[in-house]
């Protein structure tokens, strides 16, 4: 919405920092995130802690780092999961049509009456607080919104010519929606895909500050914001750093999201 | 007016098969937990006797679908049973914490839309302006910031910092108003700030579309001052899908407001549901579960209802 090369700059820059961080935390981090230090617990933010210690003596910086590996993993393989279901049976629904697309529209309908962290929550019900419950939570609740927006471009695409022809010279329908609907369906996905992405990372946060996502004492933002209210007062750079990671990870997705749509397709709206 | 009532009538219709699916998915979502349904309801404190009733009770001995039948009959005579960590009844112990959820979610929603809608439509008047930009930019950082964690910076530095509003807590409204409103203060402001971002963004794309069809044109043409086109020709209009979003907007927040009510220790619904999940407190669960979703389906109704106020063109198709 602001002008094109800022949002796509500042929206990449930020994005390619926090998985930067995410992919350096993979190698190296300065200290080990885990490792308990007690008599240098709740240190402010100094040369040798850049951002301070938390209540166990460990260092924020490493453990935000970790943090945004958990983070970043979640969100891919949610968005992975909800993109795949989404779209396999968005083809199926827009391709075959009558009797299966009902049925497939029917609970897409139902799965979008819920709230999506609603829905995630009852889920979790299940699951319990862990990182793979989450991913199927979030997954099952984000997917319809792929199935309906694929479902729409293949019904728009299915009476092309170009599929018709492929269907007269013989190709499998197997084929035909894969070679030939598929591509057409790539623009909205990517839309979508980027800000489910954002979606993602919000819900993540929201479920481990609660309580309900991945379990202590692996570091997320989630869940250090969560530990860090207790020392709000006394420590407040606990509170403040995983915050502004969020916050980063989400303008990101946001400006690149406008970028992406101003490009592939201005009407779009978003969720 | 026929067109209008048949709008309203298929609408209402489409509401009840998505309400049954919803119904019979909180249903299997809790019997899908491994384990006896009724040692799950009762709770490990159960006495035998107690289990064999409740198994009666639910048709345990029956075939799953008459199980879910039997279920329904008791949610439509609105008995959702007891909760098991404190034996009240479902129902009104929902209903008394909602009033807390709502109160903060309208009120945030309503002031919200006050500040949104303006600001949308100066920024879209003005588009790419420094005015646009800095509306632009403003209301895309806004919706950049989870609400735990503003909330969380808002009580650093309003109740803690500099101590003009209590930190935690919650006093109802009927037994002293003046302390109550200074409890919701900061969960309110928190939540219009991260909203405004959203439905600000709304208001100005959907007004530029307006902008810049001919009839604003004509109606600048004729002579009109800016700010009657704006107010009388490009607002009503504009509007529609601002109002589509409030509806989206008011629902999700009903199921979201769990990390807020947590963040301000507000007695509310997300954090009745919460406190459920985590005491394997199932009825409660449950019960939550499909009042929120019923919630959220019927403010979109009610929104869908009102849409052809703004805009008579949705009756037409």
């Amino acid at each position: 919405m602001i002008r094109q090369p800022a949002n796509l700059i500042i929206g990449s820059a930020l994005l390619i920092f926090i998985g930067g961080m995410a992919l350096l935390a993979l190698f190296w981090t300065p200290y080990e995130p885990a490792a308990i230090k007690l008599i240098a617990k709740l240190k402010p933010p100094s040369a040798q802690f850049w951002l301070g210690t938390d209540e166990f003596g460990r260092d924020v910086v490493s453990r935000l780092m970790t943090g945004a590996v958990q983070s970043m993993t979640v969100a891919i393989l949610t968005v992975a999961f909800a993109i795949t279901v989404g779209t396999i049976t968005g083809l199926i629904a827009g391709y075959t049509r009558g009797l299966v697309d009902r049925i497939l529209m029917v609970f897409s309908d139902a799965l979008l009456a819920f709230p999506g962290t609603l829905l995630a929550l009852g889920l979790m019900v299940i699951s319990g607080p862990n990182k793979y419950g989450i991913i199927l939570a979030l997954g099952i609740a984000y997917s319809p919104s792929v199935l309906r927006v694929v479902r729409a471009s293949v019904l728009s695409a299915r009476e092309r010519e170009y599929v018709e022809a492929s269907r007269v010279i013989g190709n499998s329908e197997f084929a035909t929606m894969f070679r030939h609907v598929l591509p057409n369906c790539t623009a909205p996905i990517v839309v979508l895909a980027t800000s489910m992405f954002g979606w993602v990372v919000l819900a993540e946060s929201g479920l481990s500050f609660l309580g309900l996502g991945v379990p202590p004492p692996a570091p997320t933002w989630g869940n250090m914001l969560s530990a860090a209210r207790t020392y709000i007062e006394k420590a407040p750079w606990l509170g403040l750093a995983p915050g502004i990671c969020i916050s980063m990870t989400l303008l990101g997705i946001n400006l690149l999201g406008d970028a992406l749509r101003d490009r592939f397709d201005p009407r779009m709206e978003q969720r | 007016m026929h067109a209008l009532s048949k709008y309203i009538a298929k609408r209402l219709l489409w509401t009840l098969p998505t309400l049954l699916i919803v119904a019979a998915m909180v249903f299997f979502l809790v019997r899908m937990i491994p384990g006896d349904p009724a040692q799950l309801i009762l709770g490990d404190s159960a006495s035998p006797d107690e289990l064999a009733n409740l198994r009666a009770n639910l048709g345990l001995d029956r075939p799953v679908p008459v199980q879910f039948l039997y279920w329904l009959g008791n949610v439509l005579r609105g008995d959702l049973g007891h909760s098991i960590s404190n034996g009240a009844p479902v129902l009104p112990l929902m209903l008394d914490r909602f009033q807390v959820s709502a109160t903060i979610v309208v009120v945030a929603v309503a002031l919200a839309t006050l500040i949104a809608v303006p600001a949308g439509l100066v920024a879209a008047w003005r588009q790419n302006e420094h005015v646009d930009i800095a509306i632009v930019a403003a209301s895309t950082l806004l919706m950049s910031v989870p609400s735990f964690w503003l909330g969380l910076v808002l009580l650093l530095v309003f109740g803690l910092k500099l101590g003009w509003l209590p930190v935690v807590g919650y006093v109802p409204f009927t037994e002293k108003p003046w302390t109550a409103i200074t409890y919701v203060i900061l969960p309110v402001v928190t939540l219009m700030l991260i909203e405004v971002g959203v439905l600000t963004r709304m208001m100005r794309a959907s007004a530029i579309e307006i902008l810049r069809l001919e009839y604003v044109m004509h109606a600048r043409a004729k002579g009109l001052s800016e700010a009657k086109v704006l107010l009388r020709h490009v607002l009503p209009n504009a509007f529609a899908p601002t109002w589509t979003m409030i509806g989206l907007v008011l629902g999700g927040l009903l199921g979201g407001i769990a990390v807020l009510e947590t963040v301000f220790t507000l007695p509310g619904l997300g954090r009745l549901l919460v406190d459920a999940i985590f005491a394997r407190d199932y009825p409660v669960v449950q019960g939550c579960l499909l009042f929120t979703a019923l919630i959220y389906v019927i403010v979109n109704l009610i929104v869908d209802l009102c849409y052809p106020l703004f805009d008579p063109r949705v009756t037409a198709s």
